[in-house]
């Protein structure tokens, strides 16, 4: 038999483990410190896509974007944003998203202008992401937008006009995952025509294959 | 003065030299040990009968690497880049080496990286992580304050939805490691994401969940709100030390099952929203284009693969033999239930052994014994999941899918064997 304190000691060592196990109310470690609105506002810089939820004060002329592109984006992307090297093409490709090869920019494939504001204010430039006034980062928007004419060069970007550009992609998303999407089946004995199965491509002799052996490939000429 | 003898003929420098030529053998790969400089021609022979020249030293002492790392004759073991496949280094991807791995864990070094903005190097005293949005009461927490709320150790594998994505159209890369390194296991430790988001107090009106990181990219995706409650961890820990920068130092997100993109690093902020954020990399990437011209969105989870690790094209055969197949399976459904091998491109298969622990939504190890005739073959390995799904066919899937989406080419990879030993990427019919 326990005495009554062992026994109370069990009890409190169990309710104990308990309360730290679980931390179904709010507070319940105390941990941490209260965010106060001014440290939230600082990092709060989601914009939502579908409804621009967040987006911030501000505007910006597609004149205006002009400038700040060549001063801040042109350098890969292109002027006109037709892409330098390997960097992303922003504008063309309407109309291609069945082709053999399509070509996704923001005028093709982005459902939603908003996201154009979020991402442009939370990555880029890339060397320098997240240092462009918000005036600026809806300058750009709006220069975006019009390059791949989904507003006229007289648009002004802000909080207010930005949900309400409708991208041509929009409702081309499906929101819900469909797959499983391929039903086969575990065959394990004579499951194909021996003589049906044949070789369609191969990456035998082909060149895209760094080396996998001494030093990083740079597959530059030698 | 040191007490130790000084090795009998043995200068530090010679050590020291002995060590770089071994590097060098390594690095040129096939070279003998040993090789005495100026005489190419001449190997030492260091087995035997001879008793070779590092058991006839004394060696270095311990902490003469205070923190170890692996023998200068692995020095080809290393992640790995495409050059042509991105614009630059910093929003790119690396791939683990598997074909030189052989358990169901990735060592740190080797994890996989894929940065959008580069690897940003974080002060721990400096970061916080900041919850707030639909909460009760808005929280910013140090790491101090996150190591100390109670901690879980799980094993899971992450992998990134683009692995094998340069083989939607053709077979074009000839490697195990470029074809399939995007994914990488480890032991993670941390608090569970319930734990913190309880701790904040969730209000009803939440649903979603934006997590933000503090890399250049401030990198952020929506999550469902009943995910993060189901087993998403904040960790701080893999195989037991602290995260490596190029994993997410000092905080990251892990969510078992579900695409790479999605464990977001270097994690800062978590907010609790009504609904999701359509972030640029769940809209603009990390879509999947199906032929007809729409997408799917918001497809995160990981179907079930696997791939034969040896032999590969960066591991041939040497010549008809018995030897073992070696592998690797995975599912973000959870547990793999049995693994298949075909020599004959998909004819005829036999079931391969699983070998413990076969862990939830981890990498599992699969062997099975061949007896090699030299003979032309055709290897594929196929997963079957605990919930019945079975790997399917590239064909299966561009049947479905096209070739433009990207993503989640979970498809059988086959490796063409020659007569000579040597393995080559291939797709059938």
């Amino acid at each position: 038999m326990f005495s009554s304190r062992k026994l109370s000691l069990l009890l409190g060592i169990a309710a104990a483990a308990g309360a730290f196990a679980s931390a179904a109310e709010p507070g319940h470690f105390g941990y941490g410190k209260t965010a106060t609105p001014a440290e939230i506002a600082g990092w709060d810089i989601d914009a939502r896509g579908d409804d621009g939820l967040g987006l911030p004060p501000g505007k910006g002329t597609v004149e205006r974007g002009t400038e700040v592109f060549a001063d801040q984006c042109a350098a890969c992307h292109g002027t006109f944003g037709e892409g330098e090297g390997r960097f992303p093409k922003l504008v063309g490709g309407a109309g291609t998203l069945k082709n053999d090869r399509p070509e996704l920019t923001v005028g093709s494939y982005w459902p939603f202008a908003p996201t154009l504001f979020d991402y442009i204010n939370r990555a880029m430039p890339m060397p320098a992401p997240h240092t462009l006034s918000a005036d600026d980062v809806y300058a750009l928007t709006a220069y975006i937008l019009n390059l791949n004419d989904l507003v006229p060069s007289e648009f002004v970007a802000d909080r207010d006009s930005l949900p309400k550009v409708k991208m041509p992609n929009r409702d081309h998303f499906t929101w819900t995952d469909p797959r499983p999407d391929t039903t086969s089946k575990p065959c394990m004995n004579a499951c194909a025509d021996p003589a049906s199965v044949k070789i369609m491509s191969t990456a035998e002799g082909n060149g895209l294959t760094p080396r996998t052996t001494g030093p990083l490939d740079t597959m530059q000429p030698k | 003065m040191s007490v130790l003898p000084k090795p009998a003929g043995v200068s530090a420098q010679q050590l020291g030299r002995r060590s770089f030529l071994g590097l060098g053998a390594a690095l040129t790969g096939g070279l003998a040990l040993g090789l005495k400089p100026g005489n190419a021609a001449e190997p030492v022979p260091a087995f035997p009968p001879a008793d070779p020249p590092w058991s006839q030293a004394l060696g270095p002492g311990v902490v003469d690497r205070p923190y170890g790392r692996p023998a200068d004759f692995e020095a080809g073991v290393i992640r790995r880049n495409v050059p042509w496949l991105t614009a630059g280094t910093q929003s790119s991807i690396s791939f683990s080496p598997l074909q030189d791995l052989h358990g169901i864990i990735t060592p740190n070094g080797l994890f996989f990286e894929r940065h959008h903005a580069g690897r940003p190097d974080i002060d721990p005293d400096q970061h916080r992580l900041m919850i707030h949005g639909l909460v009760e009461r808005p929280l910013i927490l140090t790491m101090k304050d996150i190591v100390r709320f109670p901690q879980v150790t799980r094993i899971h594998f992450i992998e990134c939805p683009a692995n094998g994505g340069m083989e939607w159209r053709a077979s074009q890369i000839n490697s195990l490691q470029f074809n399939h390194g995007m994914i990488s296991c480890a032991e993670w430790t941390g608090v569970r994401l319930s734990t913190l988001l309880e701790e904040v107090g969730i209000k009803k009106e939440a649903k979603w969940v934006l997590v933000e990181g503090a890399d250049g990219a401030h990198m952020n995706r929506s999550l469902p709100l009943d995910k993060c409650l189901d087993d998403c961890l904040v960790v701080y820990a893999q195989n037991g030390e602290a995260l490596r920068p190029e994993q997410g130092y000092p905080l990251r997100l892990v969510v078992p099952g579900w695409e790479g993109n999605v464990n977001i690093k270097w994690l800062r902020r978590i907010k609790l929203g009504d609904k999701p954020w359509y972030s640029r990399e769940e809209t603009s990437k990390y879509t999947d284009l199906m032929p007809d011209g729409t997408s799917r969105g918001f497809t995160w989870l990981i179907d079930a693969k696997s791939v034969i690790t040896f032999p590969c094209p960066e591991k041939p055969l040497a010549g008809p033999s018995l030897y073992e197949i070696r592998g690797l399976a995975w599912t973000g459904n959870g547990k793999v239930k049995r693994v298949d091998v075909s020599t004959d491109g998909g004819v005829n298969w036999q079931t391969a052994r699983l070998h413990e622990p076969v862990l939830s939504k981890a990498l599992t190890k699969f062997t099975l014994p061949w007896q090699w005739d030299g003979q032309p073959a055709l290897l594929q390995s196929r997963v079957i999941d605990e919930t019945g799904y079975v790997q399917p066919t590239i064909a299966d899937l561009r049947k479905q899918r096209g070739s433009n989406s990207v993503y989640h080419n979970n498809s059988i990879q086959t490796w063409q064997v020659k007569p000579d030993g040597s393995v080559f990427d291939v797709q059938l019919a």
